[in-house]
């Protein structure tokens, strides 16, 4: 293992670690006010959102993002079975052969 | 009735699979990018998080200066901040090393595993979210290795819908929130994930995929308050 390599470990564990357990010990220090906790009241539902069709993007430098159709059209019948089963175990193994089938049929 | 450890162990079995898909090919990618098997178990260990490690490999194929792979690690990340703020008030009154422990190991899906579990008023205490945390932490480091040790001759994870994996969680888990949280109305709710999803497209053409994120979710959330007040006052 290189210096350099040591050395991206450490500093991105030290980045990533931060923010995770700064907010713990704040929190312990301060009562937050209500309008404060209603914000974060919606940030479940808003960050899955981002990550979710974040996803679904392709990014292009400069234009606006352009759908990854594969991925939108494996979306569907995931979603369906996300709403029939309310399963995560049968959300993530559908959607992954979904996918596969896609794959093996479409390109 | 108190839950125990082995109740969050329980509680993360549904979202293993995801953990494994991503772990995997997060291990494949960051193999295929030179790192040795110890730097990619390293790499799970320390940094445990599965899009920066992505990014990570990325970086390094290019020998991207040290400063700037952290930076760019640092802003991938900072959502995790938004998600232990909205973490921390539930554990409150518990001693700070058990909020430590929660806040070191927390990620997307059990951010949102706890969430959901606190929206169906299940009393959710500091052991059941270790248990939840540190399955997932072994999970993820486990499939990580594996990932490295059969990334020398698997050819491609794509090729077996493994790279969809975590799309098809982010499905689950939104959909399971959207359904679980009965506090906010249904209305509301669709409001916020509308204006995300339509501030991220904008904001893609400007910025990276990481500040789009962090800032249409903090838009997100600020339109949300917005209409629940105006529901309030009718």
């Amino acid at each position: 293992m290189t210096t350099y390599s040591l050395l991206i470990i450490l500093g991105c564990g030290l980045v990533t670690w931060l923010p995770r357990v700064i907010p713990f010990i704040l929190v312990k220090k301060i009562q937050l006010p209500d309008i404060i906790l209603r914000f974060l009241c919606y940030v479940p539902i808003c960050i899955l959102t981002a990550l979710f069709v974040s996803n679904l993007l392709i990014v292009k430098e400069g234009k606006f993002p352009e759908l990854n159709m594969t991925y939108v059209l494996a979306t569907i019948p995931t979603a369906l079975v996300a709403f029939l089963t309310k399963n995560l175990m049968y959300i993530v193994i559908s959607g992954m052969c979904f996918m596969a089938i896609i794959r093996h049929f479409c390109i | 009735m108190t839950l125990a450890f082995k109740d969050g162990v329980h509680a993360c079995i549904p979202t293993l699979l995801g953990y494994i898909g991503i772990g995997i090919a997060a291990g494949v990618i960051d193999k295929s990018a030179n790192l040795s098997i110890l730097e990619v178990t390293l790499l799970a260990m320390i940094v445990y998080a599965g899009a920066a490690q992505f990014i990570i490999a990325g970086l390094m194929m290019v020998a991207t200066p040290v400063s700037a792979v952290i930076f760019t690690v640092f802003l991938v990340n900072s959502r995790h901040f938004l998600m232990s703020m909205a973490t921390a008030p539930i554990f409150r009154q518990y001693s700070l090393l058990n909020n430590i422990g929660i806040g070191s190991l927390l990620t997307d899906e059990s951010f949102a595993v706890a969430m959901t579990a606190i929206s169906n008023k299940v009393p959710i205490n500091p052991p059941w979210m270790h248990g939840l945390n540190l399955t997932a932490y072994l999970t993820w480091v486990l499939s990580c290795l594996m990932g490295a040790l059969i990334g020398q001759w698997l050819p491609d994870p794509a090729l077996f819908g493994l790279d969809y994996a975590l799309v098809a969680m982010f499905i689950g888990l939104l959909y399971l929130q959207l359904i679980s949280d009965k506090t906010k109305k249904i209305k509301n709710k669709i409001t916020a994930m509308l204006t995300v999803s339509i501030m991220l497209v904008l904001l893609l053409r400007f910025i990276s995929v990481e500040l789009a994120i962090l800032i249409s979710t903090f838009i997100g959330c600020c339109l949300g308050i917005l209409v629940e007040g105006k529901n309030d006052n009718v």
